[in-house]
C-alpha cells in the first residue's frame, strides 16, 4: 500500500507543477529548451510513479493485500482504497504500459516545437489519467470511484486532442467525450440505485449484505446498468464507436495506455459488480446469480469479437484497425467472464474457474501486445508520415527494427504458439471445452458452439494480422510516403523492449502468469466449496499443459532456427543470387499492382458483407476510350451512421424545439416564475 | 518394448515415408486417366535435387521470406509430434494438446503467408490473401471435428467411472485418435462415421487438393498455395515440398486413427500405415473424379464440413 500511495503522490505533485506550469505556458510559450525540460520533467514523473506502484502491485501478491482510508474526506462517502488482489492484476497493465508509454511518449515529443503544443498540458493531464486509473482501480466507495472514473474519462479528452489543429481529431475527442459520458450515466444510476438499496456508499462484500435479500428485478436492473456503464468504457458492442475514433487520432503513446490499460477498467468494474451483486454475508461465496447473467455475457462477448474483428478486417488505417482489434479482445475476455458465470450457475467448476482466469490473463497478455502494436503504429507514423496501409508497404526494409517488433506482436495477438496470445486463448477454449458436460443439451452445445466461434474469430485474427503488417512493412513501398520513410534507430525504440519481452514471457512462462491470473481469480471470485476440487484439478492441469505448450514451441524455436542455419549452410555451398521478384512473366512490373489492404480482404468482405458493410466508389471506366478510373474503399461502422447519428439528431431536433422556451425576453422570464409560483401554490392548497 | 522407443520409430517412420503420399496420389490420378505417370518416388527425387541447388530470391524480400518454409516446416515436425503415431501415444502428449497442434499449422500458414507477401508479386498476395480465407473459414470445422471426439470421450469417461479429470485429461490428440471411434461406431452410433468424413474434407482443405485448390495447375490466377511458394527455390522450396507432405501425412493420420481399430502394437502400427497410404490413394481417387471448385464455392465447401460436424456434435450430445 506504501508504494502504492507514494506512486499516486508523485502522480499528484507532477500533475500539480505541470499543471501551473501548463496555464503559465498559455500565456507565453516557453522557450525551446524550457519546453523540452517540462516534456522530460512530465514523462520522468510519469515513469517514476508507475515504477514505484508496480512495485506496490506486485507486492500484493507477495505480501498480501491491504487497505487505507485517508482522513480528508468528502461529504459524503469517504476516500476508501483498497490494494486487493484483483486491484492489483489490473494495476499491472496500468503501471507497466504506463511505464512503457511515459517513455515512448518523452522521446517522441523530444522535438515537438514549443508554440505548437503545449506541452505541459499534456503531460499534465496524461498523469491525470495515470492518477485516475490508479484510483480506479482501488476505490471502494461509490462516489469516490465514480470521482476517480470522471478524472479516467475526462483526462483522455484533452489527450486525444493533442493534434488539435485537425477538425477530424477534434471531432473525434467529441465523440470520446460523448460516449464517455454517457457511460458514466448509466454508472451513476447503478450506484445511486446500489445506495438506495444497501443505505451506504461503502463498496464491500459487507457493506453490500443487503442485496441478499433484494429482489432478482432489482439484481438484474443493477447488472444491466452496470454491463451497459462499463461495457461503454470497455467497448462492447454497440458501445464501441469511440474507439475506432478515438484512437486513430489520439498520439500513439496515449492511444496504448487508452487500449492497453484504460479500456480494462470496462472489465475491472464489471468484475467488481458482480462481486457486489452476488455478495452472501454468512458465506464467502457469490451467490446464486440469475442463470441469464453468464449467457447474456458470453454471447454479448462472442458477438462483440466477431464484430470487432470483422470490421477491423476492413480497415485501412492501421491504428484504427487495431483498434477495432481491441474490440475485438474485449470481447474475449467478456466470453470470459461469461462462460465463468455460466459455469458456476450450471455447477461447472471447471468452465467456471477457467473462464475467470482465462479472462484475467487475457487481459494482462492483451495489454503487452496492444501497447507494443500501438507504439509501432506510432513510429510508422512519425517515420512515413501516414498510417493508412494503401500508402505504406516494405517498411520492413526501412524500419527493421519496428518491422520486427510489430511482426512479434502481430505474432502474439494472432493467437500463434508458443507467444502469449495463444496462452489465455487456450484457457479460454479450455473452459469453453468442458461444455459437454453441462447439465442440459441446450446448454452444452451452446458453449461448444461459442467455442467453435471463438475458432473463427482466431482465424480471422490471423488473417487480419498478416494483413496488418504484410501490407505495411513487406513488398514494395507503395507511394513517397513509404519510400521515403526515415529511418529509426535504437534510441527511440527502447521502451519497446518491454512489451515485446512480455510477449514472449507470457508465452514461455505461461503457468506463471497463469498462476498469477488464477490466483486472483479464486481470492476475487469465491466459488462455492463444492467446486473446490475441480478448481484444484483445473488448475493443476492447466499449468501442466502451458508448460507442455512453452516447451514444444520452444522446442519448435530451436528446430526453426537449426533449419534456417542448415539453409544457410547449403546456400554457402550452393550460392545465392538476387533477382528480381518473378513477375510471371510480366516484365513492367511496378509496386502499384502490388496486392493492397483492400483486395487482400476482398474475399472475406464478400462472405461477411452484411458486417464489415464496405463501401466502395468509383470502379472500372467505361467506353472505348476509357477516361481516368479511381476506387476507393470504406468501411464506415453502420451502427455509428444508422443508430447513433440519427439518435443524436433526434435529440439535437428535440432540443432545438424545447428552445421556443428560451427566447431572451425578461419578461416572459418573469411570467414563468410567476406561473411557477401561482401553480405550487394550487398544489399547495388543495389538500 | 519401450513406449517412447516405439513412438521414435514411428515418427521417423512418417518423416522418411511422408513424400510417399505425394507420390501414390499422382500415381493413382496417373492410372485413373490411364497415363503412365511419375515415378512413385517423384518426390524423394525432387527433393535430392532441391537440396543441391542454390537460391534466386528477390530484391525485394527480407528475412521475413527467407525464414518462412524453415518456421513452417518446424511447425509441421512439432505438430506431427503430438500426433499418436500407428497407435503409440505420443510422449508430449497433454490435455488440450489438439488445440496446439491446430493453431500450429496456423502458424506455418502465418509464416508461409508473410513471405509471399514480402516477394511484393501481385500474384502471391493473391494467393497470400485466398489462404488467409480458406484459412479462417477452415478453423471452425477443425475445431467443431474436434469437439466431437473430446465430447464423446467425455462421454466414455463418464461410462468408464472416471472422475471427471481423467476424462479431461484425455483430451488430448493421444487419447482421442487412439481408435476408440472404431469400437464405438460398431457399437451403433453411425453419426459418428460424419467425424473421419469432415476430417477428410478437411484434408483436401488444408492441403490445397482439388476441391479446393488445383495443385497442378499451370495458370497463377487460379492456384492459391502453389502461386504463394512462386519465389521460393532451392534448399527453402525443398523445406515447403517437404512440410506440405508432412502436414498431408499430419491430416491422414488423423483419418486413420479414427477408423484403425485399437489392435497389438505392431498390426495397429502397420494396419495405420496401410491406412494412411489408402488415404492418399483415396484422395488421388477424389482428385481423378472431381473438377475444381469456382473460388466463390470454396466457403460452400468448408461450409458444408463445419455443417456436417455441427450435425454429428449434436447427435452425440443428444444421445
Amino acid at each position: 500500500m506504501d508504494f502504492y500511495l507514494a506512486s499516486l503522490c508523485v502522480f499528484l505533485a507532477g500533475a500539480l507543477y505541470l499543471g501551473l506550469a501548463a496555464v503559465v505556458a498559455s500565456f507565453r510559450p516557453p522557450r525551446p529548451r524550457r519546453s523540452r525540460r517540462l516534456n522530460a520533467l512530465g514523462a520522468a514523473c510519469a515513469a517514476l510513479g508507475c515504477a514505484i506502484g508496480f512495485i506496490g502491485a506486485v507486492q500484493v501478491f507477495v505480501n498480501g493485500g491491504s487497505a487505507a482510508r485517508l482522513l480528508w474526506g468528502l461529504p459524503v462517502g469517504a476516500l476508501a482504497l483498497e490494494l486487493d488482489a484483483l486491484s492489483a492484476l489490473f494495476l499491472l497493465p496500468v503501471f507497466g504500459l504506463g511505464f512503457v508509454c511515459a517513455l515512448s511518449g518523452g522521446i517522441a515529443l523530444r522535438h515537438v516545437r514549443p508554440g505548437e503544443h503545449n506541452l505541459a498540458a499534456h503531460w499534465f493531464f496524461f498523469l491525470l489519467l495515470l492518477l485516475g486509473m490508479a484510483a480506479v482501480m482501488c476505490a471502494r466507495d461509490a462516489i469516490f470511484f465514480l470521482l476517480s472514473w470522471e478524472i479516467m474519462s475526462l483526462a483522455p479528452f484533452f489527450l486525444i486532442d493533442f493534434n488539435d489543429g485537425d477538425s477530424k481529431v477534434r471531432d473525434a475527442s467529441w465523440v470520446y467525450l460523448v460516449a464517455a459520458h454517457l457511460g458514466a450515466v448509466f454508472l451513476i444510476a447503478f450506484f445511486v440505485l446500489l445506495w438506495q438499496t444497501t443505505g451506504t456508499t461503502a463498496l464491500s462484500v459487507e457493506a453490500c449484505a443487503p442485496l441478499a435479500d433484494a429482489s432478482p428485478g432489482l439484481l438484474s436492473t443493477l447488472f444491466v446498468l452496470a454491463v451497459v456503464g462499463f461495457g461503454a468504457k470497455a467497448g462492447i458492442a454497440p458501445l464501441h464507436v469511440w474507439l475506432p475514433e478515438a484512437h486513430p487520432a489520439a498520439p500513439s503513446h496515449v492511444s496504448a495506455l487508452l487500449s492497453g490499460a484504460m479500456i480494462n477498467a470496462g472489465l475491472y468494474g464489471l468484475l467488481r459488480a458482480l462481486c457486489l451483486l452476488g455478495a452472501k454475508p454468512s458465506a464467502t461465496v457469490l451467490g446464486n446469480l440469475p442463470e441469464w447473467w453468464g449467457w447474456f455475457l458470453l454471447f454479448l462477448g462472442l458477438a462483440t469479437a466477431l464484430l470487432g474483428i470483422l470490421k477491423a478486417l476492413g480497415q485501412g488505417n492501421l491504428k484504427r484497425l487495431l483498434a477495432y482489434s481491441s474490440v475485438e479482445n474485449m470481447g474475449l475476455m467478456f466470453m470470459g467472464v461469461g462462460a465463468g458465470l455460466a459455469g458456476m450457475s450450471s455447477g461447472d467448476g471447471w468452465t467456471a474457474f477457467l473462464g475467470f482466469s482465462g479472462a484475467l490473463l487475457h487481459m494482462l497478455n492483451h495489454a503487452g501486445f496492444k501497447g507494443l502494436l500501438f507504439l509501432c503504429a506510432g513510429e510508422v507514423l512519425h517515420a512515413a508520415g501516414t498510417v493508412r496501409m494503401e500508402l505504406l508497404g516494405g517498411l520492413q526494409r526501412k524500419l527493421p527494427l519496428v518491422g520486427a517488433a510489430f511482426g512479434l506482436g502481430a505474432a502474439a495477438i494472432a493467437c500463434l504458439p508458443p507467444l502469449s496470445g495463444f496462452a489465455s486463448e487456450f484457457v479460454l477454449a479450455m473452459s469453453l471445452l468442458d461444455g459437454a458436460a453441462f447439465p442440459g443439451v441446450v446448454r452444452q452445445l451452446c458453449l461448444l458452439f461459442a467455442l467453435a466461434g471463438l475458432a473463427l474469430v482466431s482465424g480471422l485474427a490471423a488473417a487480419l494480422y498478416v494483413r496488418a503488417y504484410g501490407i505495411t512493412f513487406l513488398g514494395e513501398p507503395r507511394t513517397g510516403f513509404a519510400a521515403n520513410a526515415h529511418a529509426v534507430g535504437w534510441r527511440w525504440l527502447w521502451p519497446l523492449a518491454l512489451p515485446a519481452a512480455a510477449c514472449i514471457a507470457g508465452g514461455l512462462f505461461a503457468p506463471y502468469f497463469f498462476d498469477l491470473a488464477a490466483g486472483t481469480a479464486t481470492s476475487a471470485i469465491p466459488l462455492p466449496q463444492g467446486m473446490a476440487s475441480a478448481v484444484s484439478g483445473a488448475a493443476a492441469q492447466m499449468r501442466q499443459s502451458l508448460a507442455m505448450i512453452a516447451l514444444v514451441g520452444g522446442g519448435g524455436i530451436a528446430l526453426a532456427f537449426c533449419l534456417f542455419a542448415a539453409r544457410g549452410l547449403l546456400l554457402r555451398r550452393n550460392g545465392l543470387f538476387r533477382e528480381n521478384t518473378w513477375g510471371c512473366g510480366y516484365q513492367a512490373s511496378s509496386a502499384r499492382i502490388q496486392y493492397t489492404a483492400a483486395s487482400f480482404a476482398e474475399p472475406l468482405a464478400r462472405l461477411f458483407a452484411p458486417v464489415m458493410g464496405l463501401k466502395t466508389r468509383g470502379g472500372e471506366s467505361q467506353g472505348i476510350f476509357p477516361g481516368g478510373a479511381f476506387f476507393s474503399v470504406s468501411a464506415p461502422d453502420r451502427l455509428r451512421t444508422l443508430v447513433f447519428a440519427p439518435l443524436f439528431e433526434l435529440v439535437e431536433r428535440i432540443c432545438n424545439a424545447c428552445k421556443i422556451l428560451q427566447h431572451g425576453k425578461i419578461n416572459l422570464y418573469i411570467l414563468y416564475i410567476l406561473a411557477t409560483l401561482v401553480g405550487l401554490l394550487i398544489w399547495g392548497l388543495t389538500p | 518394448m519401450n513406449a517412447g522407443l516405439f513412438f521414435l520409430i514411428q515418427l521417423l517412420l512418417a518423416l522418411a515415408l511422408a513424400p510417399l503420399l505425394p507420390g501414390i496420389i499422382n500415381r493413382v490420378k496417373a492410372k485413373v486417366a490411364g497415363r503412365q505417370g511419375k515415378p512413385l518416388l517423384q518426390t524423394y527425387y525432387d527433393l535430392a535435387k532441391l537440396l543441391g541447388k542454390g537460391e534466386v530470391i528477390s530484391r525485394t524480400t527480407t528475412w521475413t521470406f527467407a525464414s518462412g518454409p524453415g518456421v513452417a516446416l518446424a511447425a509441421s515436425l512439432c505438430a506431427l509430434a503430438l500426433l499418436p503415431l500407428g497407435g503409440a501415444a505420443s510422449p508430449l502428449a497433454f490435455g488440450g494438446d489438439f488445440l496446439l497442434a491446430a493453431y500450429l499449422l496456423g502458424v506455418g500458414r502465418f509464416a508461409t503467408m508473410l513471405a509471399a507477401l514480402d516477394t511484393g508479386s501481385s500474384f502471391e498476395g493473391m494467393g497470400a490473401s485466398r489462404e488467409a480465407t480458406i484459412a479462417a473459414l477452415g478453423e471452425p470445422a477443425l475445431f467443431l471435428a474436434f469437439l466431437i471426439l473430446t465430447s464423446l470421450s467425455l462421454d466414455l469417461g463418464r461410462g468408464a467411472e472416471l472422475s471427471g479429470f481423467d476424462a479431461r485429461a484425455a483430451f488430448s490428440l493421444s487419447a482421442l485418435f487412439n481408435g476408440d471411434m472404431a469400437a464405438f461406431q460398431e457399437a451403433g452410433r453411425p453419426e459418428l462415421l460424419l467425424a473421419p468424413a469432415v476430417f477428410f474434407a478437411l484434408l483436401l482443405a488444408e492441403n490445397c487438393r482439388i476441391p479446393v485448390d488445383d495443385p497442378t495447375t499451370h495458370l497463377e490466377l487460379t492456384m492459391i498455395h502453389e502461386v504463394m511458394v512462386l519465389d521460393h527455390s532451392g534448399p527453402n522450396l525443398a523445406m515447403i515440398v517437404y512440410g506440405a507432405a508432412l502436414k498431408l501425412w499430419f491430416f491422414a493420420a488423423l483419418v486413420a486413427g479414427l477408423l484403425v481399430p485399437p489392435l497389438p502394437l505392431w498390426q495397429q502400427a502397420g494396419l495405420s500405415l496401410l491406412a494412411i497410404l489408402g488415404i492418399g490413394a483415396a484422395v488421388g481417387l477424389v482428385e481423378s473424379g472431381m473438377a475444381r471448385l469456382k473460388l466463390t464455392r470454396v466457403p460452400q465447401f468448408l461450409g458444408m464440413a463445419a455443417v456436417l460436424a455441427a450435425l454429428a456434435l449434436i447427435l452425440t450430445q443428444a444421445r
